[in-house]
Order: structure tokens, then C-alpha cells, then sequence
């Protein structure tokens, strides 16, 4: 329920109602605080990140609750404008926890992409990205969805294995020396800076779509030292965001590389 | 104030006498049963004192029925791949809608391996139909997996009765009795129960040690292959110390089964009374005449079990819902689904299970406590008017089931 001056538009009140969990209604609670005193165009653009902020945080299997907060107060604005609003979200079954990723998000996007392998999902929807532990869901979201496609799911995708996997590197690993893939010349020293320097633009876009960012420092050897910005610092997720760039560039470059801290470059020295 | 701890489904205190008898094992007597110098020695006499304590509380023919495993999900899943294991002819198993994950998920999976499972369906009391039951027994079941008794209502399943008719079709016959064990008197040489499955953390012992019975002549395949621990149908080195405090916890269970069906009633009974009398718009679930003595689960209409949960914890008072909001589904406990009870009662809906460490204090706390915890959840429930429920709730506020 919100309270309105029609003249300035201004929120006075807004008070909530909820059949739902310890964190939904904490949700709701930090939501109507957010609103008093802000005008409609400037609640509608609080987002369900600011509500879980404002709680200091809610774990991935409650994000929705937030998103739920958010819903009721966009309808009730829509109700005081005399617009229609629709409910245009769907949730399924929460597969990826470490990055709050659901089964109709998965399902929407494997079909919208014609995705056939668990890696695929992990590149368009980052779940998997992380921990790993969801992979079996994921493998059986795909066996699921390409059977409703008359398509069959293997652990390689559905059509033809012409993708060759990567080897998972591990820090154990890090000092053996992975041979370049036959082929492929040598780049020179500019053409590798280059090369690197290419891969990680590409991937900053959506690093900063999450509010964060990533700039290269140096380069030594194997060594490549990033600094992490924005939301990307102090991350829970760095050491998963890092790993994924380093396969990036050790697919690009051919050549195992490891991807550090700029922290680390004083010890290198 | 001290705590109120009406969770004993979920777990139970270690019995102090429990850890006076395994700390030892820890310290002095940290042999390898399977040595055969004195330190090993004694150890290996200490188990066999604990598998015939065990024995004796399950009523068991003989103390090699008894398997140590690491819990009940171990013994669950031991017994159900090892009947499709041992019998490669038989592709089909026979469960119920109600039963714990350990059961459910196994099940799920192994369908989509391609074995065929019939869960049988309960009504509105949580009961089965044994009908239903006799007609899907046919020569293709390799094995009844059913539960004693549920963990969520403490309705008690005619688990003997199935067996014999299980038996007579040649079909293996498994039960989750986690719940049962200490509350229900057991005597499974007379019955034709092949397999059970037991819990130490559930009467008193610690974590991370079960039981899984093996009625002598029951066609076996070990989950694990190892070391000959336990026959070789459970390898790898025996976890003395938690075996020994199981051993203590079983024989003070036996002796306490009295009280358990007695004193803890009489308090559950009490508790449940006490809390219908001032709480309208709420009602108890489950078998009530057929229950467990320990279990209480009293649905509140209207309101969502979480928060009654975070209200109870800040007076130190612990229970635990049958609502599980991990995703936007909203989707209340399998169990209250499968009994048909309506969303927004079953997500209101509250299990306390007490113990014989449990007062007559402490149940009239949680009586005063329990009324204005729901009157001030039913004050921001869309589904709440002025004094009571709104009219045509369900078309004001409909979320979906998933």
C-alpha cells in the first residue's frame, strides 16, 4: 500500500503484506523504507540488488525474494497510474546456488541459443561457472529440453564433438609446461600482448555489466597480473572469475597461462 | 532463559553417558579393531558389546544382522542397490510418496535409469492403502522400501503387516525406521522385515553413525568393496568411537521406552492441547491416533512457517517447518503435498518433536509463546482480515505450484 502526494508525486507511506519466508518479509520491510520520500519515478528504479543490499545481503536461494519486493512495488505504481502491469517473471527450480541461476532462465536460454552442452550453459548463463556442483542438474535440464527437440544430450553435445575440451589446469599443474597445439606459429612478443590484450576487452563488457572491471598491469612470463575493480573486488566469485579468464586466454594463446593478482607482482620482483 | 529445544526429529542431544562411554576411544583405546595386538583387541571386544546392545533394542536373531554403516542415508541406499544388485531380474521397486530424500531421491533417480518405481499415495491422514499396496506386489519388485514411521507428522506405516505380504511374494522388504528406533518397540526376528535402517543421531548417539539390519539369508551386494570390516558388507575402518556411544545410546533407548510412550506423550499431548486451544484457524496433521509418542505437527492457516520459526528462535525456542521457500516455486514439504493439505496451511505448518529430556516447564513456555507469534504473522498475511481469514482468499492471492 503506498501513500501518494499527487502534487509532488512524493511517497509518504507504503506498508506491505506478505505470505512468505523470514527473508521476504524482511525484503518487503527493507523496501518500504527505501520508498518513503522518493518519488515514483525514483522508487521504480530501485532494483532487487538495492533491497538485498539494504539487508546486507541475502543468500542466492532468497534472491527472489527481493525480486518479489520489487514486483509488488512496480503493480502497485502501475495500480496508481492506472496502467496495467504484467507479471512477466517465471521462476523455476533453483539449479546454479552460486549464482542464484534457475531452470526457466536455463530452459529460456538453451532454447533461445540452440545450446547443447553443459560448458555452453555455463558461457551464456554462468551457471556451473563456479563450484561445479550443479553440473549433473544442468546435464539433465539439456537431456530434458533436447528431448522435447527430438534431440538426444551427450555429455559432448548434442551434435557432433568438434569442440576439443581443455584440459582443466590445476595450480599443481602450473609449472609444467603445456606444448602449443601443432599448427599454430609462434606468436611473437607484440602479437601475444596483443592477443591477450584482445581477450581481456572482450570480456569486460560483462564484467561491467555486474558493476565490475578488470585492467592488465603486466605481463611476465607465464604471468599475466590484472587488477580487479568495482563489484569484481573482494569478490566472493574472483578466484572463479579469474579461472575462467585464464581459460580464455589459454585457449587463445595456445599456450598455458596464469592469470594473477597485481598484488602478487611485488613478490614476483 | 534457557533454550527450548522441541527439534528431536531433526536431532538429539548426544546423552551424557553416551560421551562418557566413547571418550576413551578417543584417547587410550585408539586400536584398530582388525589388529591383533591388545590395543586392537580390546576395541574389537568393545564393538561386539555395542552389536549386541543393538541387537537387543531392534530384536534381532543374531548380533551379524548388525551392519555398521556411517548413517541412515548410508543404510537407505545400501538397501535398496543392493536388492537391485543381487536380484538382476527384478527391475521394480515399491515406495511411498512420503518418504525421506534418502529413499525419494535414490528412487527418482534410478527411474531414470530405467527401473520402474511405484510410490504409493497417502490420504488426507497421511495413510496408506494396503489394497493398493497388495496389488502392485508382483515377481518383478526387487524390493518394499517403506518407512516406519515419517519424520514430519510421526505417522506410523503398518511396516510389519506389508513385510509379510512382501515375503510371501519373494520380494525383499526394507524399512527406514530413523524415526521409530527408541519410540516404537521392535522385534524383528518374528517379523519378516529384511532390511531396517537406524540413525544414531536420532536416539541420543552422535553423528555420523547408523545401523543397517541384515536379516540373516537376505540376498546382498556391498554398496562399498574393502577391507573385511563387518563382513565385507560394509568396508573400511570401523568408527569405534561413534559404534561404542551407538552401542550405550541403544541400550539406554531400550530402557527408556517406556518413558518415551508415557512421560513424552503425555508432554506432546500437552503441548498440542495447549497450543489448539488459543490458536484458531490451525490444526494437527498426520495420523493422530497412530503416531509417533514424540511428534507433534500443527499446521497455523495463513501464515508461513519460517517466520513463525525466526519468532519462536528469538525466545530460544527451536522446531521446524514444512515449509522450504528455497526457490520461487513455493513450494511447502512433500509430505503435507502428498496428505492434500491446503498451501496455505501447509506452509504454516510447524513440527515439534520433543524428547525425554523435554519438561513440563518448557512445554508451557511454548504454549504462552506459540498464540501471539501467529496473531502477529496473520497481521501482514494478505490472506488475514480484521479478525479472521478474508473471504475468496484463494482468487486475491494465488501463487502456483511449481
Amino acid at each position: 500500500m503506498l501513500k501518494v502526494d499527487a502534487e509532488t508525486d512524493t511517497i509518504q507511506d507504503a506498508r506491505f503484506q506478505t505470505f512468505g519466508c523470514g527473508s521476504a518479509i524482511a525484503s518487503s520491510s527493507a523496501l518500504t523504507e527505501l520508498v518513503k520520500g522518493k518519488t515514483l519515478d525514483e522508487a521504480l528504479v530501485i532494483s532487487n540488488q538495492d533491497i538485498a543490499a539494504f539487508l546486507g545481503g541475502l543468500p542466492p536461494e532468497k534472491m527472489h525474494c527481493s525480486v518479489m519486493g520489487r514486483e509488488a512495488l512496480q503493480a502497485a505504481i502501475a495500480n496508481y497510474r492506472g496502467e496495467s502491469w504484467r507479471d512477466d517473471h517465471e521462476e523455476g527450480e533453483l539449479i546454479c546456488k552460486c549464482y542464484a541461476i534457475d531452470s526457466a532462465l536455463i530452459e529460456e536460454v538453451v532454447r533461445a541459443n540452440n545450446l547443447t552442452t553443459v560448458e555452453e550453459v555455463t558461457n551464456y548463463t554462468k551457471a556451473g561457472g563456479a563450484c561445479a556442483s550443479c553440473h549433473e542438474k544442468i546435464e539433465e535440464e539439456l537431456t530434458r529440453i533436447l528431448a522435447s527437440q527430438g534431440k538426444t544430450f551427450t555429455a559432448a553435445g548434442a551434435s557432433a564433438p568438434a569442440v576439443t575440451v581443455a584440459p582443466v589446469v590445476t595450480s599443481v599443474a602450473a609449472e609444467s609446461p603445456v606444448p602449443v597445439p601443432e599448427g599454430k606459429p609462434k606468436l611473437t612478443n607484440l602479437q601475444r600482448m596483443r592477443k591477450i590484450e584482445e581477450v581481456v576487452e572482450a570480456i569486460r563488457p560483462a564484467l561491467q555489466r555486474d558493476h565490475g572491471d578488470i585492467e592488465i598491469v603486466d605481463i611476465i612470463g607465464k604471468n599475466i597480473y590484472v587488477n580487479l575493480k568495482g563489484a569484481c573486488m573482494g569478490c566472493a566469485l574472483e578466484a572463479a572469475t579469474l579461472g575462467g579468464i585464464q581459460q580464455k586466454l589459454f585457449e587463445a594463446l595456445g599456450e598455458y597461462v596464469r592469470l594473477l593478482p597485481a598484488s602478487q607482482l611485488e613478490m614476483a620482483r | 532463559m534457557k533454550p527450548v529445544y522441541f527439534d528431536n526429529n531433526a536431532t538429539t542431544a548426544c546423552d551424557p553417558a553416551v560421551v562418557e562411554a566413547m571418550l576413551p576411544f578417543f584417547t587410550e583405546q585408539f586400536g584398530n579393531a582388525s589388529s591383533i595386538h591388545s590395543f586392537g583387541n580390546q576395541v574389537g571386544q568393545a564393538i561386539k558389546q555395542a552389536r549386541e546392545q543393538i541387537q537387543a533394542l531392534l530384536g534381532a536373531a543374531q548380533d551379524s544382522e548388525i551392519i555398521f554403516t556411517s548413517g541412515g542415508t548410508e543404510s537407505d541406499n545400501t538397501a535398496i542397490l543392493s536388492a537391485l544388485k543381487a536380484q538382476p531380474e527384478r527391475s521394480q521397486i515399491i515406495t511411498t510418496v512420503v518418504e525421506h530424500p534418502a529413499v525419494l531421491a535414490l528412487c527418482d533417480r534410478l527411474e531414470k535409469e530405467g527401473y520402474v518405481v511405484h510410490k504409493l499415495r497417502v490420504d488426507k491422514r497421511g495413510r496408506l492403502d494396503i489394497d493398493e499396496y497388495r496389488s502392485l506386489l508382483n515377481d518383478r519388485v526387487a524390493i518394499v522400501s517403506v518407512m516406519w514411521a515419517n519424520n514430519e507428522t510421526g505417522t506410523i506405516f503398518p511396516v510389519e503387516e506389508m513385510a509379510e505380504y512382501a515375503n510371501a511374494m519373494g520380494i525383499q522388504f526394507h524399512t527406514d525406521a530413523v524415526q521409530a528406533v527408541g519410540k516404537i518397540p521392535l522385534d524383528l526376528k518374528r517379523s519378516k522385515i529384511d532390511m531396517l535402517s537406524l540413525s544414531g543421531h536420532k536416539l541420543h548417539a552422535p553423528k555420523g553413525i547408523g545401523v543397517l539390519y541384515l536379516r540373516r539369508g537376505t540376498g546382498f551386494r556391498p554398496l562399498l568393496r574393502g577391507g573385511q570390516q563387518e563382513r565385507g558388507r560394509r568396508p573400511g575402518t570401523e568408527n569405534s568411537p561413534a559404534i561404542i556411544g551407538l552401542g550405550r545410546a541403544a541400550e539406554l533407548a531400550m530402557r527408556n521406552i517406556g518413558t518415551e510412550n508415557s512421560d513424552v506423550r503425555f508432554l506432546r499431548d500437552k503441548l498440542e492441547r495447549g497450543i489448539l486451544a488459543q490458536v484458531q484457524h490451525a490444526f494437527p496433521t498426520g495420523d493422530l491416533g497412530n503416531r509417533l509418542p514424540n511428534t507433534s505437527n500443527i499446521a497455523f492457516e495463513y501464515v508461513e512457517g519460517e517466520g513463525i520459526l525466526l519468532l519462536l528462535n528469538k525466545l530460544g525456542i527451536a522446531a521446524s517447518s514444512g515449509s522450504a521457500c528455497t526457490s520461487g516455486s513455493l513450494e511447502p514439504s512433500h509430505v503435507m503435498r502428498a496428505m492434500g493439505i491446503p498451501y496455505t496451511a501447509a506452509h504454516g505448518s510447524i513440527r515439534f518433536s520433543l524428547s525425554r529430556y523435554n519438561t513440563q516447564e518448557e512445554v508451557e513456555r511454548v504454549i504462552a509463546a506459540v498464540p501471539p507469534i501467529i496473531a502477529q504473522l496473520r497481521q501482514i498475511s494478505p490472506y488475514w482480515g480484521e479478525a479472521g481469514p478474508v473471504k475468496d482468499a484463494a482468487q486475491m492471492f494465488a501463487p502456483v505450484y511449481a
